[in-house]
């Protein structure tokens, strides 16, 4: 023992002090590379979704002016919004393919040959309910020529954003080469542009038949009511719920077995809470299905776990000085409470609500199971009524969209995704904000 | 009936504020405190000293009930407060410690405002009509603490950006505020420099003029210095009780010696 010490130099590292730099430069790699493997998966999944997601906040819109003909829309002449009601999508469709007909053939621009039909399947389906929406909105129009920007067909878009080719409109029965040569004659005409697509955001979703048209604002007003729910239930009960159980409850077996129950409840499968909910709050309380009341409700009771644990903890990180300060001046148990350990806690509680928020907006399955998943078109009245009208929810409408046969819904779906991703980004930062705004020293 | 019983006991009890008759502290099954009685005279300084663990913190805070927190403690025997029984069933805890106010081993004043500190326990407890006469409590009350010519300029500083002689002061302020009757404290220099603690030590001084003071502390030296009577504790048990002169000069009992001169503790 003695000679070692003696004849050892600090120059010189011994076997023991190498093995142990060793070990701990492998472990250094070992925490590197995983860190390396989280940063790649994260780059791949931003940039798969952003890749295929991006292009569905553009979109190809037509632009063509439009003569609407009393003849053909209201016949009658009264402008009467009710009589002018009977003329049909049909009515407005062949309005608006006349129309496109009629300004190609005077820029000169259709093709020999090509039928009127084929120049009408460039336009979306949804283009003629539009226009039929604008003129009974405004029966005025009626004898004006306006300019219009409509949608184009899913596959004229598609070929613009790559998704279509000439080979593959060859043998799709839906779009022809010629259609495309001309959607980019119209182009370069400047009859045919892409454009921020303010309809993928706000517009509602559409059938399988027109995915140009299909939006996220029935989804995001679904969600937004739902998040709205879970936030008054959810944050009161939980808190007060934390409160009780930290500070006041007495140490018993039966305190012991709800917190252990909570705990395990924290756990449990998110569709069990949506059979819990078909089964409660629809078939039992008859509570109307696929509205948001019912959606945030389940939502709320599979978030609760979430802040009871972390009120609990945050209640727990108060230092236990300042409740005996403020016991020991004789404040009482709740003023205790209230003046001194809540407001050190509210930045933990702050942060954990927003959590279990963000859980609760990005939750699929329990959705599902008490109908959000329909197809939902209108959008939802004005709170507290459209709480109990059917919607949609975002991570239920990327879900639907990916169901979808039409390759444009692939886009659609990472553009929906995109957009629940930025949600969840903003109540992030809002949690970051809040707690430097709350955060004090002690 | 009453009437007299009430004027027996002044009689009796005179100058006694808190008089503890065999009390015995139970946490669960351990006997922390064994059968102590002691009497605390009003407008004295009484020291509790012994070595860690024996019991006089435990019995401190029995004084103002600061042991109800913890859910498995258990006190048996009388203390009374100016003759009343405190842990009776009809007192509120919250009452009695606005009479037995307390600070704490390590200063600990609430994240707020110097000012919110010390008129905390005035506010909560309605002691003033107006904000008027709240200044002046928190200014008489900073003063008792000599601590108003540190702070004057900047009341509404957050008062745990204090320094640590002045954050505990701070505390004293805060627990005179709400005018006790009794003062306990726990190991309040424990946490401070010698010059801090030269600054409390006077002020406990001149806090006698107005309370009853009760301080645990390990050091023998302020005990000395501060009190007037002093209790010294051994695994749980009062070994004895007396004028401080008479325990640091001429103790009766062989711990008490031992521990003064230093060969147990």
């Amino acid at each position: 023992m003695s000679t070692a010490s003696t004849n050892s130099s600090l120059y010189t590292l011994d076997a023991r002090t190498k093995r142990r730099n060793a070990a701990e430069k492998r472990f250094r790699l070992y925490g590197m590379a995983a860190v390396a493997f989280g940063v790649l998966a994260l780059v791949v999944l931003l940039s798969s979704v952003l890749g295929t997601g991006l292009s569905a906040f553009r979109q190809t819109f037509l632009t063509t002016e439009i003569t609407l003909d009393e003849k053909a829309l209201d016949k009658s002449g009264t402008r009467d919004p009710e009589v002018m009601a009977k003329v049909t999508t049909i009515g407005y469709a062949k309005v608006l393919q006349n129309a496109l007909v009629d300004e190609l053939t005077a820029k000169g621009l259709l093709p020999e040959g090509m039928k009127a039909k084929d120049v009408g399947g460039m336009i979306s389906k949804e283009a003629p309910a539009q226009l039929r929406d604008r003129v009974l909105a405004n029966p005025d129009l009626i004898g004006q020529t306006i300019t219009m920007n409509v949608l184009a067909n899913g596959r004229i878009d598609g070929y613009f954003k790559g998704r279509v080719t000439m080979e593959s409109a060859a043998l799709d029965s839906n779009v022809s080469p010629e259609q495309l040569q001309l959607a980019e004659a119209m182009r370069d005409a400047g009859m045919l542009d892409l454009k921020f697509n303010w309809g993928f955001i706000f517009g509602p979703d559409a059938s399988e038949l027109r995915p140009e048209a299909a939006g996220l604002g029935v989804a995001i007003i679904g969600s937004a009511y739902m998040m709205l729910i879970v936030l008054a239930l959810a944050l009161p009960i939980g808190v007060a719920a934390s409160i009780y159980l930290e500070e006041f409850a007495p140490q018993n077996r039966l305190t012991d077995l709800i917190e252990v129950n909570i705990s395990n409840l924290a756990a449990v499968p998110s569709i069990v809470f949506g059979i819990l909910g078909l089964a409660v709050f629809i078939n039992f309380a008859g509570l109307p299905q696929s509205s948001p009341l019912v959606g945030g409700l389940v939502l709320s009771l599979m978030t609760l776990p979430t802040i009871i644990i972390a009120t609990r903890a945050a209640l727990k990180a108060v230092p236990p000085s300042i409740k005996d300060a403020a016991l020991g001046i004789g404040a009482s148990k709740m003023q205790t409470v209230f003046h001194h350990i809540l407001p050190l806690a509210m930045p933990g509680i702050l942060t954990g609500t927003i959590i279990g928020l963000a859980q609760a907006l990005g939750e699929t399955a329990p959705l599902l199971l008490i109908g959000m998943v329909a197809f939902v078109r209108d959008y939802p009245g004005a709170p507290p009524e459209g709480f109990t009208d059917p919607a949609a929810a975002l991570p239920v409408q990327v879900y639907n969209f990916t169901q979808r046969a039409d390759p444009a819904f692939i886009e659609r779906a990472s553009g929906a995704i995109i957009v629940l991703m930025v949600f969840l980004l903003a109540m992030n930062i809002l949690a970051i904000i809040l707690r430097r705004r709350f955060e004090r020293r002690w | 009936m009453n009437d007299m019983t009430l004027t027996e006991r002044a009689v009796s009890a005179q100058d006694i504020k808190i008089a503890a008759k065999d009390v015995q502290v139970f946490y669960g099954d351990t006997h922390a405190i064994k059968d102590v009685s002691v009497d605390i005279l009003d407008k004295t300084v009484t020291a509790f000293i012994g070595p860690s663990g024996c019991g006089k913190s435990t019995f401190l805070r029995t004084l103002n009930r600061m042991n109800d927190t913890i859910d498995i403690c258990r006190v048996e025997g009388d203390i009374l407060l100016d003759g009343e029984d405190i842990y009776d069933k009809k007192v509120d805890p919250v009452q009695l410690r606005a009479k037995v106010g307390m600070v704490f081993q390590k200063p600990n004043p609430f994240p707020k405002s110097i000012y919110d500190n010390v008129a905390y326990g005035p506010k909560i407890h309605g002691l003033t009509r107006s904000k008027a006469e709240l200044d002046e409590v928190v200014e008489s009350s900073l003063k008792k603490a000599a601590l108003w010519n540190e702070v004057k300029d900047r009341l509404h500083a957050p008062g745990t950006g204090l320094s640590g002689g002045q954050q505990q002061r701070l505390c004293i302020a805060r627990a005179v505020a709400t005018s006790p009757e009794v003062l306990l404290m726990d190991e309040p220099c424990s946490a401070l420099d010698p010059i801090a603690t030269a600054q409390v030590e006077e002020l406990i001084d001149e806090l006698r003029e107005n309370f009853s003071v009760v301080i645990v502390t390990h050091s023998m030296q302020q005990a000395a210095r501060v009190s007037q009577r002093t209790a010294f504790f051994h695994l749980g048990n009062l070994v004895e009780f007396g004028e401080t002169g008479q325990i640091f000069t001429n103790p009766q009992d062989p711990r008490t010696e031992s521990y003064i001169t230093g060969r147990i503790g």
